[in-house]
């Protein structure tokens, strides 16, 4: 500092504000460095070096044109014959000569501008942005003389009627788009299944259906309803299947502590949905020593032996039970739909 | 014969007579070589052989009679199937007590296998070991399998069969390296922490077919290298570390100045 003010003077209090933000003050004082000194490379200096690099980028380019000429061979040559080796080399061959060709063209560009172009550098100061007054004079006039020959203003009628129509017109998009994602807002779709009273179960995937006598203790059978092979083809099937798909477990009837509403499982055989209550992953990892079954996505843990109790992770819910028995056949048949809602929550789930 | 004596000196001699010598001993081999022996064909001999070698191996854990205890279940009517699974992959005798029994290199031969197994199946009925024609990739079908496969195994077992965890330190173990009749065997009798898949739950042609489908894995990956078939996790980690730091390292060289 070349000059020291007396003490309380106007200029010393504003010092000593600005003594707070110190790194804005020196920063005014730093002198401007300007453009650092142009440094030579080699390939400035060397004409051998220059040549060198040179022929590096040829090079590259040679092996790129390579590539593309390889990837062409490889496409009519190595057509993927249906088998996992062939459809393999194929892959790999199309990926090696395209990743060559365009890597080769990619290097040599960026070793080009690196090794032979121009390093010299310049300085191109900023312009305002703002244009000039009168140019802005005439882009005002230009406006106000298009709004005086439409004769907007004066023709009320005509500017509501634009107005009108140009606000109707989104309806002959919207309208569509939203009556057409309207089907899933029917929540009640969600608190049936096709499970009723006297449905038999079946296998997943083949439908054959599931006598009580087959399931011996310890055994795991994934379960669909029955249904017509013409009805499992059928379009809605996978959205239905998807609610109703139940695991059923054999266990010894002497280890099953509680279920959720007694009766619901007949001679040690309990069925359990398999969607998660968390956020409707199949839950379908069964231990058969512990009786648990876990979720896959977030590792909750349901004990099946004590009526599907939350044991550890992120569930809320049991896993709601399909109360089954037998008919006459000794099919295993439903006794009624889930007792409530499957899967995870959502905001109408209690209504 | 006189072309053959003038030709014992060629340089080649040496590696042809190697390699007619060991395809004599491969096909002697392959013709006598001892077949899994079954409970069906097994004799009184074999089922005293297998009863001292329960009393010497097993009795410890599962009790002088095969009826269980407080830490092993009773083997009375779980078949020849389990024994030979749990025996063949090295499972039993367990060597620790952990979360599950590890399969391990088998510590009974063939011999003693069949003969345990024998044993124990003379004790009460149970699955009998598959037959070689049961275990048939060949004559499986391996699209059946899949949807089989996706279905019952596939949520502990991984999609193309690579394992997968489950809870306390306990798996499902890779598939990839079991053999189709331990495959099978495991299916039929649910070993540990896995449930069983009767022949009335999954046919035995099924059974067949999800063996088809975990061979036609052998193959690999159409896609390359699967890095373990373990889905989002592998694929994530390789493209986070590995990926990401080929792009920096090409914006590190682009941006350096030359020298």
């Amino acid at each position: 500092m070349s000059e020291n003010p007396p003490p309380n003077s106007p200029r010393s209090r504003e010092l000593g504000r600005t003594r707070e933000t110190a790194a804005l003050v020196h920063a005014d004082r730093f002198p401007d460095p300007g453009v650092p000194e142009h440094k030579p490379r080699l390939t400035d200096t060397d004409a051998r070096a220059a040549k060198r690099a040179e022929r590096t980028v040829t090079t590259l380019f040679v092996l790129s044109a390579l590539g593309t000429i390889g990837s062409l061979v490889a496409y009519f040559a190595l057509r993927p014959d249906g088998t996992v080796p062939g459809v393999r080399l194929s892959t790999l061959a199309l990926g090696v000569t395209l990743a060559l060709s365009l890597l080769g063209i990619g290097f040599a560009a960026v070793h080009w501008a690196k090794s032979l172009m121009s390093t010299k550098d310049y300085i191109d100061d900023r312009h305002p942005i703002a244009t000039s007054q009168e140019d802005r004079d005439v882009a005002v006039l230009a406006l106000k003389q298009g709004v005086e020959d439409s004769g907007i203003g004066r023709r009320g009628l005509l500017k509501g009627a634009m107005v009108g129509a140009l606000l109707l017109f989104p309806a002959t998009i919207a309208v569509p788009l939203i009556s057409s994602v309207g089907g899933d807002w029917n929540v009640s779709a969600f608190r049936h299944t096709l499970w009723e009273r006297g449905r038999r179960l079946a296998y997943d995937p083949d439908g054959r259906l599931v006598k009580a006598a087959d399931l011996t203790i310890g055994s795991v059978a994934h379960v669909q309803p029955e249904a017509s092979e013409e009805e499992r083809t059928s379009h809605e099937w996978i959205t239905e299947k998807a609610k109703a798909v139940v695991l059923l477990v054999r266990l010894n009837p002497e280890e099953i502590r509680s279920e959720q509403r007694p009766g619901s499982s007949y001679d040690g055989i309990v069925a359990y949905s398999k969607i998660c209550t968390h956020v409707g992953c199949p839950v379908a990892l069964y231990e058969q020593q512990t009786h648990h079954l876990l979720c896959p996505c977030h590792q909750s843990t349901f004990d099946i032996a004590d009526g599907a109790r939350v044991v550890f992770g992120p569930a809320k819910r049991p896993l709601p039970q399909l109360p089954i028995t037998v008919d006459d056949e000794g099919y295993l048949v439903a006794e009624d739909d889930f007792s409530e809602p499957i899967g995870p929550s959502y905001w109408e789930r209690l209504k | 014969m006189k072309a053959l004596a003038a030709r014992r000196h060629h340089r080649a001699a040496p590696v042809v007579m190697l390699l007619l010598a060991l395809l004599v001993t491969g096909g002697v081999y392959a013709a006598l070589a001892p077949s899994p022996a079954t409970a069906a064909t097994a004799s009184t001999a074999d089922i005293e052989t297998g009863k001292k070698l329960f009393q010497a191996n097993c009795a410890t854990c599962h009790g002088p009679d095969a009826e269980g205890s407080a830490e092993a279940p009773s083997l009375v009517g779980v078949g020849a199937a389990a024994v030979d699974f749990q025996v063949s992959t090295g499972r039993m005798p367990m060597q620790a007590s952990g979360p599950q029994a590890l399969a391990k290199p088998r510590q009974l031969d063939e011999e003693q296998t069949a003969a345990l197994a024998a044993f124990v199946a003379s004790l009460g009925s149970g699955p009998a070991i598959p037959t070689d024609e049961q275990v048939d990739a060949a004559q499986g079908d391996a699209a059946n399998g899949m949807a089989l496969f996706r279905t019952n195994c596939a949520m502990c077992h991984n999609a193309i069969g690579a394992g997968g965890a489950l809870s306390a330190g306990k798996f499902a173990p890779s598939l990839l390296e079991t053999s189709p009749r331990n495959i099978y065997q495991a299916m039929l009798t649910g070993p540990q922490s896995m449930p069983v898949f009767n022949d009335a739950n999954i046919t035995p042609e099924g059974k067949r077919d999800i063996i088809a489908f975990l061979e036609e894995q052998h193959a690999g990956s159409a896609g390359g290298n699967p890095l373990g078939g373990l889905g989002p996790v592998a694929e994530g980690l390789w493209a986070w570390v590995l990926g990401l730091a080929i792009l920096i390292g090409g914006a590190v060289w682009m941006g350096a100045k030359s020298s």
